[in-house]
């Protein structure tokens, strides 16, 4: 099974990392995809800019309506995902755990939804 | 249909050997909803044919194959399973065919396992994996655990259906866990069997909560027998259930320990209780489960606050949570009196929302003869609960001391 693991964290946090803290993050990540690239799991993943760059897309009617700023206003927003391949969710959690934010913020694990066929 | 007693004897019996079919089954089909109507065709035939013909000689048997047959029945009918159909007949012709009951771990014995895990995973919020583990294990309707746990039935089912999608569409197997994920998954089995223990331990008492409990507990240890945590939750289970009758008066009044009349006490469970302790302590891995049915032994026994104190420092070796401190305080106060205690309790800090901290404050403040400061923790401690057994308690300490403070 595939499963995407999303990564949310206080971005004020990030805003005042220190040029440590931040080489000390892109350390851990290095680590966390050295791991899980050798065992065979990771398949894909990203670091997104912080929310303030987001815009948010709906049509209704048939007209476009652009929104500046992410879907929702929360303290803690999406920064960058993983996508993994376990065999269940036992061993999607076991490897989301090791991401770093686990420690800082809050990792969602959501099952890429498979179709027949 | 015929109705009456030999229906209600039929009904209840066929919910009780139910849980193995519906286990069964659930891996087959990798789908409990699936599982659970087949099993719900084979009740129609049971109500049908026990009362006119009497019971089978093993009733478990007699489930899960007449729910493979209307499984097959229904496979073969029905359109939906076209896709699947050759692969679901093989597998289910498998099924229920030469079971030897002695054997101790046999695959039928195996797939109730896998429920269990299954429908007590942690991915599933606490009050789920209850209602689904006395669903499909315990056989109880949905209107029935909604009663238990004072839930409206619509509520109840919505919750119920809710986690049934989530097993189905999170990626949790019908799978006994690798052995790196069991310690986390079985502790989450354990926590879910006692929260149903606990809910039928009251007050008020729902003694047919507590004998669910204590029947898939002893299921699991059966299943798992050299897990020394199962083993004891068993024992703890166990050794409170024997007090359940002393634990409340002819009124519905909270008797504290110390007042019980301990012949009321289930002599047979406390025994059973004793054995199991032993045997998990020789397993040497000793957790919070074990460590609290050892402290149920000694009330057993008498309650040497000695070795019930030295218990619970142990427990809270393994577990420092502020209710253990709570308890350990009060055996430290059994042991070396009210101020001992009281001094033991200055170091808690996070249960001022818990009606037990302040009553236990409480009570040794009045042993002190502080009784103004007793009397304003009673009153703390009663506005914290709900149970009205225990607001009647705290009335009658609150009342005893106005009289000797007047005296």
């Amino acid at each position: 099974m595939k499963f995407l693991a999303l990564i949310y964290g206080d971005e004020s946090q990030w805003a005042n990392a220190t040029e440590a803290d931040m080489a000390a993050t892109f350390e851990a990540h290095t680590v966390f995809g050295e791991a899980a690239g050798k065992a065979g799991v990771l398949l894909g993943g990203e670091a997104l800019e912080l929310s303030h760059t987001a815009t948010t897309v709906r049509v209704r009617d048939g007209e476009r309506m652009l929104t500046d700023g992410p879907f929702a206003e929360t303290k803690e927003q999406l920064g960058g995902y993983y996508l993994l391949e376990a065999k269940d969710l036992d061993e999607a959690l076991t490897w989301a755990a090791q991401i770093p934010e686990a420690q800082t913020g809050t990792v969602e694990v959501r099952p890429i939804m498979e179709f027949e066929g | 249909m015929t109705s009456g007693p030999q229906v209600a004897v039929a009904d209840r019996l066929f919910r009780r050997e139910s849980g193995q079919a519906v286990a069964t089954l659930a891996r087959v089909f990798g789908d409990l909803d699936r599982a659970e109507e087949a099993v719900q065709d084979a009740f129609l035939v049971a109500l049908e044919r026990w009362p006119r013909d009497g019971l089978p000689d093993n009733p478990a048997a007699w489930i899960v194959t007449t729910a493979r047959n209307r499984a097959l029945d229904r496979i073969r009918s029905e359109r939906r399973w076209a896709g699947r159909r050759m692969a679901l007949e093989a597998e289910l012709r498998t099924v229920g065919e030469d079971r030897e009951p002695e054997t101790s771990v046999s695959p039928i014995v195996d797939d109730r396992l896998r429920l269990i895990f299954t429908v007590c995973h942690p991915a599933l919020a606490p009050e789920a994996r209850v209602a689904l583990t006395l669903r499909a294990l315990g056989g109880l309707t949905t209107a029935e655990v909604a009663r238990a746990f004072l839930v409206a039935e619509p509520a109840m089912a919505q919750r119920i259906t809710r986690a049934k999608r989530k097993i189905a569409g999170a990626g949790i197997r019908y799978e006994v866990p690798r052995d790196a994920d069991l310690p986390d998954r079985l502790r989450s089995v354990l926590t879910t069997l006692y929260l149903i223990f606990n809910a039928g331990y009251g007050p008020p008492i729902r003694a047919e909560l507590c004998g669910e409990a204590i029947r898939l507990a002893r299921l699991l240890v059966a299943l798992m027998p050299d897990e020394g945590e199962a083993i004891g939750l068993l024992a703890l289970m166990l050794l409170q259930d024997s007090r359940r009758e002393a634990r409340v008066d002819a009124d519905g009044a909270l008797v504290l320990l110390a007042d019980q009349d301990r012949s009321r006490w289930d002599r047979a469970e406390i025994a059973e209780g004793e054995r199991l302790v032993a045997r998990g302590w020789a397993l040497g891995r000793v957790g919070v489960y074990l460590l609290q049915a050892s402290i149920g032994v000694e009330h057993a026994r008498g309650s040497d606050w000695t070795r019930i104190a030295w218990l619970y420092d142990q427990l809270w070796h393994v577990s420092p949570t502020p209710v253990v401190a709570l308890n350990r305080a009060v055996a430290i106060a059994e042991r070396d009196g009210p101020a001992a205690g009281l001094a033991a309790m200055a170091d808690i800090h996070d249960l001022d929302g818990y009606h037990l901290f302040h009553a236990t404050r409480a009570d040794l403040l009045r042993r002190l003869d502080r009784l103004d400061e007793a009397a304003a923790a009673y009153a703390a401690a009663l506005a914290l609960t709900d149970s009205e057994v225990e607001r009647g308690f705290i009335r009658g300490r609150i009342e005893e001391i106005s009289c000797r403070r007047q005296g």
